[in-house]
């Protein structure tokens, strides 16, 4: 019987392999999406190492006089840039704690404890996932006036939280619920409590999560232009992308100068990118992406 | 002996599941009024607040009096401003584009890269998302250089046609929204593809033997099986697309501010350049609270219509 069920009426020569010409469009096609989505990286780099000149005559092309490490030094010797990137780092180190530790917590709460009235506390937070910040954000300032907070770090960081935590109490909390309930009976039987439970158990078993939670926001707080536009009237408070706005807004059309800004910044991004690729690809996708 | 010892055990079962019930609420107390105060302070009552002050008129300075009160007026100056109207249709602009290209675009590349055994495919896949991580600052900055009279796009045209004329890519109003929406799908189709990504990974492999076995086509698998179980996906991509397009900001901000004389304005552009920058806190509220109900309309209705069937 089992020969007679696997006989094919046409069987292909290979399954789910391409054959080579196949391949070969696959490949070109390839290589012009990555032109394209390259190409601007590209001409920034080439142009972060030549002169203004150079660069606008000849976009793509290598220096001529020499390379002009200059672009960068200047930059990287200013104050003002290691003042924003100071500034950058601890809005990021502040949002990223406060989203984690609020968001697992509440997390806890929805995942692990029922209680009446969880769910419609759940589906408010929910309605915060339709909204980014931009579409409060005259609202919350003149909020972060009533609290005082303008020109202060939390003014910055408070609603960045508030508006990141429904995100992150929906990817925490699938990741909570998928822990065996016999696990927390367990450890409850052996004389643990709920908040034992959550801290020595629950948070080790759920560090992927936590970092893919935490590489999201440490992107959202690096990243936001718009809050601190407002909330930070003081130059010596803003944090890189103000930064480099200021810089563009002084060296105008000195591209040369401006690509090795957009450079320096795109390192760092890069370079984390790379070692949290996985976490920030699960956090999107819900863990559904692997490999 | 037992007739003493039984109630005394009834005693203590029931002071236990008294001392759980208090520590069940402590917990719960503990863990969850931190964040939701945070939420609440910052994100619920400021949209209720902005229903409030967009009834007035209203500088931000100074306590709001019954002489600002002006109704629904500033409802009906925002729906009478032509450019208002252009706002919403930018928006529109770039959902269309975004139905139309940007979403099979990155479908295409999460087919070509996400399914059967494409050598460096996740090299691939890791090079496709980078834009994604960047900042819209940075990302607006680079493109607004590719963009300038000067700059790439016309440098490359003018060496390839000896009679090029200069596109102003930002400062021509017919064309500026085409440019921005190509720097957005620049920015974010890789976030599309993930997506789609995480969705072909999700369709069982078997299927697709089996079909093929069945002597099924490539054309024919898409079409029957492999878009059919990606429709999930697609209507979430779908959905956060229009979101996108309707809260779009920085991109447009840093490119154009809005320009040039309204061609690229957007509802958040609008609601900066109109009320937040010329303190017309009341005005600016109105604005905000249109653009919470077209989000607030739309989600409810396209998760009734399209997105039922989830259990999510």
């Amino acid at each position: 019987m089992a020969p007679t069920i696997l006989k094919r009426k046409n069987p292909p020569p290979t399954l789910n392999r391409d054959t080579n010409w196949v391949l070969a469009l696959k490949y070109v096609l390839l290589a012009l999406v990555l032109f394209l989505i390259l190409g601007p990286i590209v001409t920034a780099i080439s142009g972060s190492i030549r002169t203004t000149g150079e660069f606008i005559a000849h976009p793509l092309g290598l220096p001529t006089q020499g390379i002009q490490w200059t672009n960068y030094t200047n930059i990287l010797q200013s104050s003002s840039f290691w003042n924003s990137f100071g500034n950058s780092l601890i809005l990021t180190i502040g949002i990223t704690t406060l989203n984690v530790s609020l968001a697992s917590m509440m997390a806890f709460v929805f995942a692990r404890i029922p209680f009446k009235g969880r769910d419609l506390i759940f589906n408010i937070l929910s309605i915060g996932l339709l909204f980014p910040l931009v579409v409060a954000i005259l609202p919350i300032f003149i909020q972060i006036r009533q609290l005082g907070l303008i020109n202060t770090a939390w003014g910055v960081i408070l609603p960045i939280v508030a508006f990141g935590l429904p995100g992150s109490v929906v990817i925490l909390r699938g990741f909570f619920k998928a822990i065996p309930n016999e696990l927390e009976d367990a450890a409850y039987i052996d004389g643990c409590g709920r908040i034992q439970f959550f801290f020595y158990i629950l948070i080790p078993m759920a560090r992927p999560a936590l970092a893919a939670v935490g590489t999201l926001q440490v992107i959202a707080g690096w990243n936001e232009y718009f809050l601190p536009l407002l909330v930070l009237n003081d130059p010596k408070m803003w944090p890189l992308p103000l930064g480099i706005m200021q810089f563009q807004g002084q060296y105008g059309r000195e591209w040369a100068l401006i690509m090795a800004y957009i450079v320096i910044l795109m390192v760092p991004t890069v370079v984390f990118y790379l070692f949290t690729e996985r976490y920030i690809v699960t956090g999107l996708t819900g863990g559904e992406l692997k490999g | 002996m037992s007739d003493i010892a039984l109630p005394l055990i009834k005693d203590t079962s029931r002071a236990d599941q008294r001392r759980n019930d208090i520590s069940k609420w402590i917990t719960i107390a503990l863990f969850l009024i931190p964040g939701m105060v945070v939420f609440l302070f910052f994100v619920l009552l400021p949209i209720a607040q902005s229903g409030y002050y967009s009834l007035y008129k209203w500088n931000g300075f100074g306590p709001i009096t019954d002489e600002m009160f002006r109704g629904l007026k500033n409802y009906r100056d925002l729906f009478d401003d032509k450019v208002f109207w252009m706002a919403v249709q930018h928006s529109f602009f770039l959902i269309a584009g975004s139905l139309v290209i940007q979403l099979p675009f990155a479908l295409g590349l999460a087919l070509l890269v996400g399914r059967g055994e494409l050598p460096g495919r996740r090299q691939l896949r890791v090079i496709l998302f980078i834009p994604y991580v960047f900042s819209e600052v940075i990302s607006a900055l680079l493109w607004l250089y590719v963009l300038n009279p000067n700059g790439l796009f016309n440098t490359i045209l003018n060496s390839l046609f000896p009679n090029y004329q200069q596109i102003g890519w930002l400062s021509n109003r017919d064309i500026v929204m085409g440019s921005i929406f190509l720097v957005l799908t620049w920015k974010y189709f890789g976030f599309h593809m993930i997506l789609y990504m995480a969705g072909l990974q999700g369709i069982s492999k078997d299927l697709d033997e089996a079909a093929r076995i069945d002597g099924a086509t490539e054309i024919q698998l898409l079409r029957y099986i492999t878009l059919p179980m990606l429709s999930p996906t697609i209507r979430l991509t779908i959905f956060l697309a229009v979101l996108g397009a309707f809260q779009q900001f920085v991109v447009v901000a840093v490119l154009t501010q809005g320009g040039p004389s309204n061609g690229s304005e957007l509802i958040a552009t609008y609601l900066n350049k109109y009320g937040i920058k010329v303190l017309k806190l009341g005005y600016g509220s109105a604005v905000a609270v249109t653009l919470f109900v077209i989000t607030l309309v739309f989600s409810l209705s396209y998760q009734r219509l399209f997105m039922r069937d989830e259990a999510k």
